[in-house]
């Protein structure tokens, strides 16, 4: 069959699809991890929280989707990664995942029944399934940054020399605060333009300030620790984009500082640093001018910069190794095959639209501000 | 490879895909039932229709929520304990798990919200819709699942490429179009609407036994006994057997269930009983039915059935092929444009599989003795005498399921499920589909082994390269999550159930108080 892409051209766009989906993730799902962090401050009454569960309640099954799917689109574009950072990351994975579990349980279950200890437990819950999922998540783009301890051998089979501990350096640490300031600012933003004026309101507005501030704070300094730091990988020698997949075929070298190489070679990449460090600064305008939309919009604004941001410093690099940089993954060497991609581009392009038209649309149905009475009067609210 | 990382990888692999199985059944067959309950209700525009689809619907938001929520980890389970399988066949297997994220999970997700929460805002026909959607997402899921599936057993469209030193897809219709995998996906869908017409019918029975909502409960039974008898009858007749004679190892599988060790004259005999013995390679005390297994399996009365001993001298031919393979890919390695190297191995690259099977006898395969090789042959053999006895009780509870549901059938026209002996069998039987479902998942799967893809890779080298402490750190903390899990989820269903179809009827006056009360949400 003959695919009017070249496989060059087909990776990159992957890398694209592949930054759309975690930004889509980060986006949507960012709410719920957000507002699920939240959970044990935001509200003061048993009401109070179920304004906040039920601003959310209809929409996370959907959003949580956009987690799933990145698991089955890294397993089909890049099949290396998803082999060698998920069995790498080990018991940070189960860490995830059990946390992320014990959220649509806690959604669902918390309002069986009346007690209020049995409530306040699955609070703890859901703050466990929205806290340690943003924190992991942004430990694990620290670690990325850095290099992962694994090498390949020559059946490219992957050994990873790391342990649990050893993911939580002072950086790693740094990002996954910066994960999680920036979903408790997303979540934030989301419950003020989806609840109605009163306690919560004022609350979601003033813990998304402090986080707004922590996001650019974080961010700022992280750019700044990459930049001078001992961070950063370079490919050498002929670099053949349209070769077959293997690691081993390329020399990758460690290269400090390399991660601020592309900004040299395309200043329009810094739009992304831009929008990362404007995104908190429009939310908090938001926020103080009592333009919710605004709030909202610069929440999203700095989720996109700062995603966009991590990518573009590393490109071509997927993921790279600490200990035997030769079997670091790129976009050119961590592909599927030049058929698989050409097959799931056009699926994608088929079905990510209709998805993204429906989810609108099921929006647009459950559009309007959560108030008390709904949360007192409505027999299907959780 | 240790191997104690690759039993212990089976095992969670085998605890968590079963507990996820253990709702995904009901999701199947609920989502369709509510689908047809919803339609009487738009059809009729009785309330009581109403009634019975919102309280069959709160029991499928429970169940549905776990099959969710324990779903995620298998997403993800290839890659934390299958990497090097991950990384083998990804770039086949990969693709269904994603179209299935694209196209399944984000319509069933999307719209289970609305479903749930949308009564009030959309119009009758518009929500009818909604539960359409979320069922027709459910089942579209089972599809894309087992296209991946399918093509473990049957792995079409695909050959091994020595400078990515995978798999890599040449014919994708063909993964689509997978025969095995069309089969399973019949097979198992049906299978889910079978113990979801079995739950709403031990449910409604308990129901009609303590004289409590009648209404919903015989209006229920009716709808169940006529989608049961349905199902039943087509997850028997459209079981997977069908596939059997495709693959060497579909091959092996099916003589492994039947315990048949050596060929037979066409049409083969099917074994009602016996005790099949691994070591002595034969089975004691067998009853056989004469041609009865050459029929259903070659669906004609000349078509040979292989037996095991033949089929181990095959895979014995098949690996010494595969060294000659495996040979020309460690040259390949060391100079990529070595031409007789390439030659050699398209030559015998359909055994390339089959050479690693010394890899748990010896490190290098070409340096295997005769004796290696057969021991290798040996290893093709399945776990005989438990083939024998899962595929037994799983065919014997569906030949059950299509007795119970033409006698429910019967009893909904004569008696109107009046009859408390027929009601008590009803309630008694609600564990039989998942036992048979279980035992059809463990079936087909051990039934597979020794490989994770049928000559293409065999299980032991598929593992992660991890430590024995991660993996059980993992197992003892999945077990106890998803144990309490257990115990809560079951625990809520009976209480949904004991306190039945109620509707809630708005508090006339809010009162303004905080706290605990009141509490709408039951």
């Amino acid at each position: 069959m003959e695919i009017p892409l070249d496989y060059e051209t087909l990776r990159v766009i992957w890398w694209g699809l592949m930054g759309t989906l975690l930004i889509g993730f980060a986006l949507t799902d960012g709410y719920d991890l957000g507002v699920a962090s939240l959970m044990p401050f935001i509200g003061k009454t048993d009401e109070e929280r179920r304004m906040a569960i039920n601003a959310i309640a209809p929409h996370w099954e959907g959003h949580q989707v956009w987690f799933i799917l990145g698991g089955g689109a890294i397993f089909a574009a890049w099949p290396f990664v998803y082999a060698v950072s998920f069995s790498g990351f080990y018991l940070a994975m189960f860490l995830v995942l059990s946390a992320l579990i014990l959220r649509p349980v806690a959604f669902k279950y918390r309002s069986k029944r009346p007690d209020p200890a049995w409530r306040s437990r699955w609070d703890w819950a859901l703050f466990t399934g929205g806290f340690v999922p943003a924190l992991v998540f942004g430990v694990a783009v620290g670690n990325v940054l850095q290099g992962a301890p694994f090498r390949l051998d020559s059946d490219l089979r992957s050994f990873y020399e790391g342990s649990l501990i050893g993911l939580f350096s002072p950086f790693a640490m740094m990002t996954g605060l910066l994960s999680v300031a920036m979903v408790v600012m997303h979540g934030a933003g989301f419950l003020s333009v989806k609840i109605e004026r009163g306690a919560v309101l004022d609350r979601a507005r003033r813990i998304g300030s402090v986080a707004a501030v922590a996001s650019l704070v974080l961010f700022a300094a992280g750019g700044l620790w990459v930049a001078n730091g001992v961070m950063g990988f370079r490919l050498e020698g002929v670099v053949d984009p349209n070769g077959p997949s293997n690691p081993l075929f390329v020399k990758t070298v460690a290269a400090p500082g390399a991660w601020m190489d592309n900004y040299g070679r395309h200043p329009w990449m810094l739009i992304a640093p831009i929008l990362g460090l404007a995104g908190p600064v429009i939310a908090l305008l938001g926020i103080r001018r009592h333009s919710h939309v605004l709030n909202l919009a610069g929440s999203s604004l700095a989720t996109v910069g700062i995603i966009a941001t991590v990518g573009l410093s590393m490109f071509p690099f997927i993921l790279p190794s600490s200990i035997d940089p030769q079997s670091s993954l790129t976009a050119w060497n961590a592909s599927s095959s030049h058929l698989t991609l050409w097959i799931m581009l056009i699926v994608t392009l088929i079905f990510l639209p209709l998805v993204l038209a429906y989810t609108a649309w099921v929006m647009k149905v459950l559009f309007g501000r959560i108030s008390l009475r709904d949360v007192r009067t409505n027999p299907d609210f959780y | 490879m240790d191997m104690a990382v690759v039993e212990l990888s089976r095992l969670q692999f085998a605890l968590t895909a079963m507990y996820h199985f253990l709702f995904v059944p009901l999701t199947l067959g609920l989502s369709f039932l509510l689908v047809i309950m919803e339609s009487i209700y738009v059809m009729t525009g009785r309330e009581i229709w109403r009634t019975i689809t919102r309280f069959w619907g709160k029991l499928f938001g429970i169940n549905f929520v776990l099959g969710v929520a324990t779903g995620i980890t298998m997403e993800f389970e290839f890659g934390t304990n299958w990497a090097y399988y991950s990384h083998y066949v990804g770039d086949i297997f990969g693709a269904p798990l994603a179209i299935e994220g694209l196209m399944a999970f984000f319509l069933e997700a999307t719209f289970v919200g609305l479903m749930f929460f949308g009564w009030d805002k959309l119009s009758k026909i518009a929500h009818l819709a909604v539960t359409f959607l979320v069922a027709l997402g459910s089942n579209l899921s089972a599809l894309w699942i087992l296209i991946a599936n399918g093509w473990m057993q049957n792995p079409v469209g695909a050959r091994f490429n020595p400078e990515t030193m995978r798999m890599e897809v040449t014919d994708f219709y063909s993964v689509l179009f997978n025969p095995v995998a069309q089969a399973k996906f019949v097979h198992t869908v049906s299978a889910g609407y079978v113990a979801a017409s079995v739950f709403v019918m031990g449910v409604s029975a308990y129901y009609l036994l303590k004289g409590k909502w009648t209404n919903v409960a015989r209006r229920s039974m009716m709808v169940a006994s006529a989608f049961g008898l349905a199902s039943s009858l087509s997850v028997v007749v459209l079981g997977d057997e069908s596939g059997y004679a495709l693959t060497d190892n579909q091959r092996m599988k099916l003589a492994a269930i039947e315990a048949m060790w050596h060929t037979e004259e066409a049409p083969a005999g099917l074994s009602l009983f016996g005790i099949p013995d691994m070591e002595a390679h034969e089975t004691h005390w067998e009853v056989k039915v004469p041609y009865v297994l050459g029929l259903i399996s070659t669906r004609s009365l000349t078509g040979e059935v292989t037996g095991i001993n033949e089929l181990v001298l095959k895979a014995d031919e098949r690996i010494r092929s595969g060294i000659v393979a495996y040979d020309a890919v460690e040259k390949l390695k060391v100079n990529r444009t070595d031409m007789a190297a390439r030659e050699q191995f398209e030559r015998h690259k359909a055994d390339l599989g089959y050479a690693m099977l010394l890899k748990r006898h010896v490190a290098d395969p070409r340096a295997a003795t005769d004796q290696q090789i057969m021991l290798a042959a040996k290893d093709t053999i399945p776990n005989v005498p438990l083939m024998f006895w899962l595929f037994r009780i799983m065919a014997g509870l569906g030949f059950f399921f299509i007795g119970f549901f033409a006698l429910a059938f019967y009893c909904a026209s004569a008696c109107q499920f009046s009859k408390r002996w027929f009601l008590k069998i009803a309630v008694a039987i609600m564990p039989l589909p998942w036992i048979a479902i279980e035992f059809g998942w463990m079936l087909a799967e051990i039934g597979r082994q020794p490989w994770a893809v049928e000559g293409v890779l065999p299980t032991f080298l598929a593992a992660s390269s991890l430590t024995v402490s991660q993996i059980w750190t993992t197992i003892i903390g999945f077990t106890l999550l998803y144990g309490a899990l257990a115990v809560i989820e079951v625990r809520l269903m009976i209480a949904t159930i004991r306190k039945g179809p109620v509707e809630h009827h708005e508090p006339e006056e809010v009162r303004g108080q905080a706290g605990y009360a009141p509490l709408p949400a039951e």
